[in-house]
């Protein structure tokens, strides 16, 4: 490579460094990401543009041994039928305690939005779908970490079932407790991102979220929803409110 | 003090009256700030799960290295009883938590993240301009003929009598001063921000050497806290030196240059 197109090189990577900036104090309304005027939601979304501009798309988390496989807390909801603790959600809770009986014989996962085939999946019909197993750390933003064998579907192979509208960038979880979150397409997409059922080559206990989470390898553990019931593709970004992270001041990139 | 303080050197630095050059006193303040305020937020990231680990894996059901009494965060009667995955090793237990946690990491992770993206930019900017126009070389790194252990030893009892007036408010720097700053820029702060970035599940994706390097996720957190605590020793002596060696000069030639 000669000096001239390093120089090119270096110019476009300092002009991105400089629009991302730009884009982030001025609280911009083109970005992908609300900031609402907030210096936090500002470096936030900084961090975010930052990782999706100099981590490649391809990369994958670490994956570990069977024996490195460790001993780990299940924390937040423990059980979303439990109305006596925090995040209860007064509609699901109860929907999830009678699903919880037979065993999630009649639970099903809804796929819908901006796709082609909106449709329901039974955990039959998931796990007849090639599964995917990963021995992956789990990282708490609390500080803690540990090691896990995760079975599923990935998301991907699901969506494209669905068939992703060329113009759909987020993928939105709801769940049976008062929680809801999202996350890009890129992550939606990545190989590691799958919706396991299986934990440890058992079925995912219900403290750490039976019968469906998702596991978002290349972000923090809380971007891992626990007690999937529906999937949304949206066009736009959603806060989703009170369930989501931002309105509870939380960043809602986690890979930093 | 002969060798210690080594008399200005060459043509630039003579020429120019002593104190502190404006890039330094900007980047200077800058890093303070946003250093104060990653400690702030840090503390209270830390209180979140105050306990400390080697290797990949720590949490409440293993036991850690350290316990910092931050908080009440660890009750292992707070969880309910282990239980075990059937086909894996006795090690592998779930167990569910009962209780809430104090947790500040909401604004408090963002707001580290936040400081940090100063700290990088005008730490980037003092060592660049601090290579490049010379800064460093003349006034940061230690001759290797003053690394004698009589000389240091000397110039770390000059320390403990200190004189007022005795600093004059810039370089040129005792033998440990230049030490402990070019430790703080290039061997202590680096090392914040790399192990800093080995506990991003996104950058670690990209660069699991990092990992290798630092031992895991734990272990490059545990050195994160000690290498914090090994700055917050060096900003204790650093504003003591200060306050001895005349508080109010020292402090108008890091704001007004002399």
């Amino acid at each position: 490579m000669n000096d001239t197109q390093n120089k090119m090189r270096r110019r476009t990577f300092i002009k991105g460094l400089v629009s991302s900036a730009g884009v982030t104090l001025a609280g911009c309304a083109d970005s992908d990401l609300p900031t609402y005027g907030n210096i936090l939601r500002m470096g936030d979304l900084l961090s975010y543009k930052t990782h999706r501009m100099l981590l490649p798309e391809q990369s994958l988390a670490r994956e570990y041994d069977y024996s490195d496989i460790s001993a780990v807390p299940a924390i937040g909801t423990t059980n979303p039928g439990n109305p006596n603790r925090a995040y209860f959600n007064p509609q699901q809770g109860p929907v999830y305690e009678r699903l919880q009986r037979d065993a999630f014989a009649n639970w099903r996962l809804t796929v819908e939005g901006s796709v082609a085939r909106p449709g329901t999946f039974s955990l039959a019909d998931l796990k007849r779908m090639p599964p995917k197993t990963q021995i992956t750390r789990h990282t708490c933003e609390e500080g803690w970490s540990a090691i896990a064998q995760w079975t599923g579907t990935p998301l991907r192979a699901v969506l494209e079932t669905c068939g992703v509208q060329p113009n759909a960038r987020f993928v939105q979880f709801y769940t049976y407790d008062a929680i809801a979150d999202g996350i890009d397409m890129r992550d939606a997409l990545h190989p590691q991102t799958i919706l396991a059922y299986g934990m440890n080559g058992r079925d995912l206990p219900i403290g750490h979220g039976a019968p469906l989470r998702v596991r978002v390898e290349n972000q923090l553990g809380y971007k891992s929803v626990k007690f999937l019931r529906r999937i949304v593709v949206t066009d736009e970004f959603d806060d989703l409110g009170k369930a989501g992270l931002i309105q509870n001041g939380w960043s809602w990139y986690a890979g930093i | 003090m002969s060798e210690a303080s080594a008399p200005p050197i060459t043509g630039e630095s003579s020429a120019r009256p002593a104190g502190h050059r404006r890039w330094v006193r900007i980047s200077h303040w800058i890093i303070v700030f946003s250093f104060l305020t990653l400690g702030f937020s840090g503390v209270f990231i830390l209180a979140a799960h105050p306990r400390l680990y080697w290797g990949e894996v720590g949490n409440d059901l293993v036991p850690a290295l350290l316990e910092i009494p931050l908080s009440n965060n660890h009750r292992p009667e707070g969880f309910e009883q282990m239980v075990s995955f059937t086909d894996v090793s006795n090690t592998a237990v779930s167990a569910d938590r009962t209780y809430e946690i104090f947790n500040q990491n909401g604004w408090g992770r963002s707001l580290h993240f936040l400081a940090a993206w100063f700290l990088v930019i005008a730490g980037m900017f003092y060592v660049l301009t601090g290579v490049f126009s010379g800064h460093v070389k003349r006034n940061l790194l230690p001759r290797a003929r003053e690394l004698a252990p009589a000389s240091l030893w000397q110039d770390i009892k000059s320390h403990f009598r200190p004189q007022s007036g005795m600093a004059v408010g810039g370089p040129p720097y005792g033998l440990v001063q230049r030490i402990s700053y070019a430790g703080v820029a290039f061997v202590a702060l680096p090392l914040m921000f790399i192990t800093g970035l080995t506990m991003s599940p996104a950058v670690t994706a990209t660069l699991p050497v990092l990992l290798d390097v630092f031992g895991g996720y734990q272990s490059a957190r545990t050195i994160h806290f000690f290498c914090f605590s090994a700055l917050v020793l060096f900003l204790v002596v650093h504003v003591a030196m200060v306050i001895v060696t005349g508080f109010r000069r020292q402090l108008r030639a890091m704001t007004l240059g002399s």
